[in-house]
């Protein structure tokens, strides 16, 4: 019995990233899109009529990734303003980060928008509370691969809890539906100060494709205000990973 | 004629060729088909049309692959009650509640009316899902537990109420329709066929190649246009690969609840290796943009059918040395064999479908039943059917899945290496634009990794999309898992709950 289970050991090998600051992606992820201007705006305008979730607008030259589900529509349309790269760092301390303009060349992570109460007390560990309010199940399975052997978030005391009294914060995927957003609510309540929120994935963000569905229900967000926006349908679990150590000041965006 | 038979290649339907039949009729048609086990309801929605309230309904054959649609309809302020069919056949049971949840129309004889999802376009606006009337029992040796909506792990809201004796499950009902965000309406409410793709696509994000690719097949029986056979090659090979990722994330979460660590990390790891695989296919780990109607953006270069090959041969023989452990593992299979059985008799009348109703001995899997694409003609695919009905069986099933996915995607690639692999892209490019026939039904018929999901969709006079009526398989396969703990130690819920790992998105829509 114990060599099936030598053999498994042996295919297994080695699994975990080494070094996830070196981590580059395939070519052909959907990352951070590179925005250009061009006088000539027909092939901008026509991205913008297509754009599924009205994340694109021609005049000014904007994309807002909080709206943004990575279908690389708008690349084929207008290949000479749109450009998808592969960078997965792509969260933001604010919302207003997530609207990139023509030229910009990174996601800006300002440390100052970060409040000082959570390099202080969460530098070092970090246990967060998930709450699925209305996702697709797809940014739900990326945060748990996150804790996976190849990705290992728990190297940096970072993981996930199940109660929110034993968290440091709520993270939150889907577009909050209304019948959720109670639930949601008491859970935010239910974890002590000091405390993070961080909203995970572009429905999350925005409401995505629901943003104007009468079955969600975000006024959540008029009250609370969130540490980390993370862009991405789903988003992938290095820019989430990403996005956490930036917050904490462990890493910093070049 | 009281029904029309078509099957699941033939185009659109036009809506005044489908019979409309009255209720007395449509309730003895379906009646004396579903006590046949060979037919079960694929779907059955009410779309209101002026001042009428048409109800379509489509059956389906599994011994002659046929799809029987047939309709009734009454006046929209008709508040008349129609004699219910779920008394006599359970299956129906989350069709008649839908449709009275969502138009108010009574069902007589309805032995579960309760709200199935709490959409927010309900008729009574007063039910709140936070007073969902959950089943209750006393008795002084009695008591209940309730979990949910927030799970202890990173998974779907669902609300479940056992009620327990001791250690012993005697009852569980799972409330669902926290994750409701208007999926259906979002559908109508846009013109985008982009848009709507992205929809299909979010529909439930573990299966998002197979709802996406049920409503691409809508689509484009209602556009008319041919499809390329290079296409459905590389849409079964999508499928198929979302197919071994999802069996394999499941035998790892299985490994988890049993505390089989080595199983789980294993599993872990090839899950990664299939989903960075579709990535590095079409840059999205869960396939999304890889299923556009009528063309693909992301062709199948020779590069990236040998990338697949290789990758698919590796994590397959990976994945049986994996499987092999757990067999010879004692400690494992009496955890798995005979826990949470659902007997075959029983799963036929709850209607279940997929993997779980395979595990039960019931060989639906509407690859072999309504063969589509590429099954059919290039494969002839054998469905995968275990006797017992336990975990282990839903876990056997699961294990040689991957083997057979393994087998069809290298199949699959070989053909299309050989036919078109100097070609730019052999599939050509999405069409977005090509019109609708108006006024018609045209449906996706498709087997995801969980089961049969179905796309409906009905245009209007303009050709138009006027609706899209969405079922996932798990809306069949919940009231399974409610069985399979009867008389279970509660501690055995969770291994339960993984065996068939059902979403919760994919119901509440």
């Amino acid at each position: 019995m114990i060599f099936p289970k030598i053999r498994v050991l042996r295919s297994h090998g080695r699994q975990a990233i080494p070094d996830l600051d070196a981590v580059e992606l395939t070519e052909k992820f959907r990352g951070r899109p590179e925005l250009t201007f061009t006088e000539d705006t027909s092939e901008a305008e026509r991205a913008e009529t297509v754009c599924p979730t009205g994340a694109f607008t021609a005049d000014p030259l904007t994309l807002d990734l909080g709206r943004c589900l990575f279908c690389g529509e708008c690349a084929r349309v207008a290949p000479r303003n749109v450009r998808f790269t592969n960078d997965y760092r792509i969260g933001s301390p604010t919302r207003e980060g997530l609207v990139l303009h023509a030229g910009d060349t990174r996601v800006a992570f300002d440390p100052e928008q970060v409040r000082p109460v959570i390099r202080r007390c969460f530098s070092r560990a970090l246990q967060l509370r998930e709450v699925s309010a209305g996702g697709d199940a797809s940014v739900e399975m990326e945060l748990n691969a996150t804790g996976n052997v190849n990705f290992d978030l728990g190297r940096f005391g970072i993981g996930f809890t199940a109660s929110p009294r034993h968290a440091d914060g709520v993270v939150v995927s889907g577009p909050i539906s209304a019948n959720m957003a109670e639930a949601l609510e008491i859970c935010y309540e239910a974890v002590a100060e000091p405390k993070i929120l961080v909203m995970c994935g572009s429905e999350a963000c925005s409401g995505g494709l629901f943003a104007e569905s009468r079955a969600i229900d975000r006024r959540f967000l008029d009250t609370h205000t969130p540490d980390l926006w993370l862009p991405g349908a789903p988003t992938h679990p290095m820019t989430y990973i990403d996005g956490l150590l930036t917050l904490l000041g462990r890493k910093k965006r070049e | 004629m009281n029904y029309l038979v078509t099957d699941n290649t033939a185009g659109a339907l036009r809506l005044e060729e489908i019979p409309e039949i009255a209720y007395a009729d449509f309730y003895d048609l379906l009646d004396g088909w579903l006590a046949d086990p060979r037919y079960h309801v694929a779907h059955y929605f009410a779309l209101p049309s002026g001042d009428r309230m048409r109800f379509y309904c489509l059956v389906l054959d599994d011994a002659e692959g046929r799809v029987l649609v047939t309709s009734h309809a009454m006046d929209y302020y008709d508040d008349t009650a129609l004699p219910s069919l779920t008394a006599r056949h359970p299956q129906l049971h989350p069709f008649e509640r839908e449709i009275a949840e969502h138009y108010g129309i009574r069902f007589d004889g309805q032995p579960w009316p309760k709200p199935l999802r709490f959409s927010f376009d309900r008729y009574d606006r007063r039910s709140s899902i936070d007073n969902y009337p959950f089943y209750t029992m006393s008795g002084g040796s009695l008591h209940e537990v309730n979990v949910g909506p927030i799970h202890a792990g990173i998974i779907e809201p669902g609300a479940f109420r056992f009620i327990c004796n001791g250690e012993q499950v005697l009852h569980l009902e799972i409330a669902l329709g926290y994750q409701h965000r208007g999926v259906e309406a979002a559908f109508a409410a846009t013109e985008n066929r982009l848009r709507q793709m992205c929809l299909a696509e979010a529909v439930a994000g573990d299966s998002a190649v197979a709802h996406a690719t049920a409503f691409a097949e809508a689509i484009e029986k209602l556009t008319g246009r041919e499809r390329p056979a290079q296409l459905d090659r590389e849409r079964a090979v999508a499928l198929e690969l979302e197919r071994m990722a999802m069996q394999i994330a499941d035998t790892g979460a299985l490994s988890m609840d049993t505390g089989y660590q080595l199983g789980q990390v294993a599993c872990e790891a090839l899950r990664t290796m299939t989903i960075n695989t579709t990535q590095a296919w079409c840059g999205n780990r869960f396939g999304k943009g890889l299923i556009r109607p009528h063309g693909t953006d992301h062709p199948l270069t020779a590069e990236r059918s040998a990338m697949i090959r290789k990758n698919v041969a590796e994590i397959a023989r990976r994945y049986d040395e994996v499987r092999r452990d757990i067999e010879s593992s004692p400690s494992l299979l009496a955890r798995f064999e005979q826990c949470g059985v659902v007997p075959h008799e029983e799963m036929r009348r709850i209607g279940g479908v997929g993997q779980a109703a395979r595990a039960s001995a019931l060989a639906r899997d509407i690859r072999a039943s309504h063969p589509w694409g590429s099954y059919g003609k290039c494969l002839h695919h054998t469905p995968v059917v275990e006797e017992t009905g336990d975990v282990m069986a839903r876990l056997t099933v699961r294990s040689r899945e991957v083997a057979q996915s393994a087998h069809y995607i290298d199949r699959l690639l070989e053909i299309y290496e050989q036919k078109y692999g100097k070609l730019e892209n052999p599939c050509g490019e999405p069409d977005y634009t090509t019109s609708l026939t108006p006024s018609s039904l045209s449906f996706g018929l498709v087997e995801g990794w969980r089961g049969e999901t179905c796309h409906v969709v009905v245009t209007d006079a303009e050709g138009r999309l006027a609706a899209c009526r969405i079922k996932d398989p798990s809306l069949h396969n919940w009231l399974a898992l409610a069985l399979a703990v009867r008389g279970e130690g509660i501690s055995d819920f969770p291994i339960c709950n993984k065996s068939f790992n059902l979403s919760y998105c994919g119901h509440d829509l």
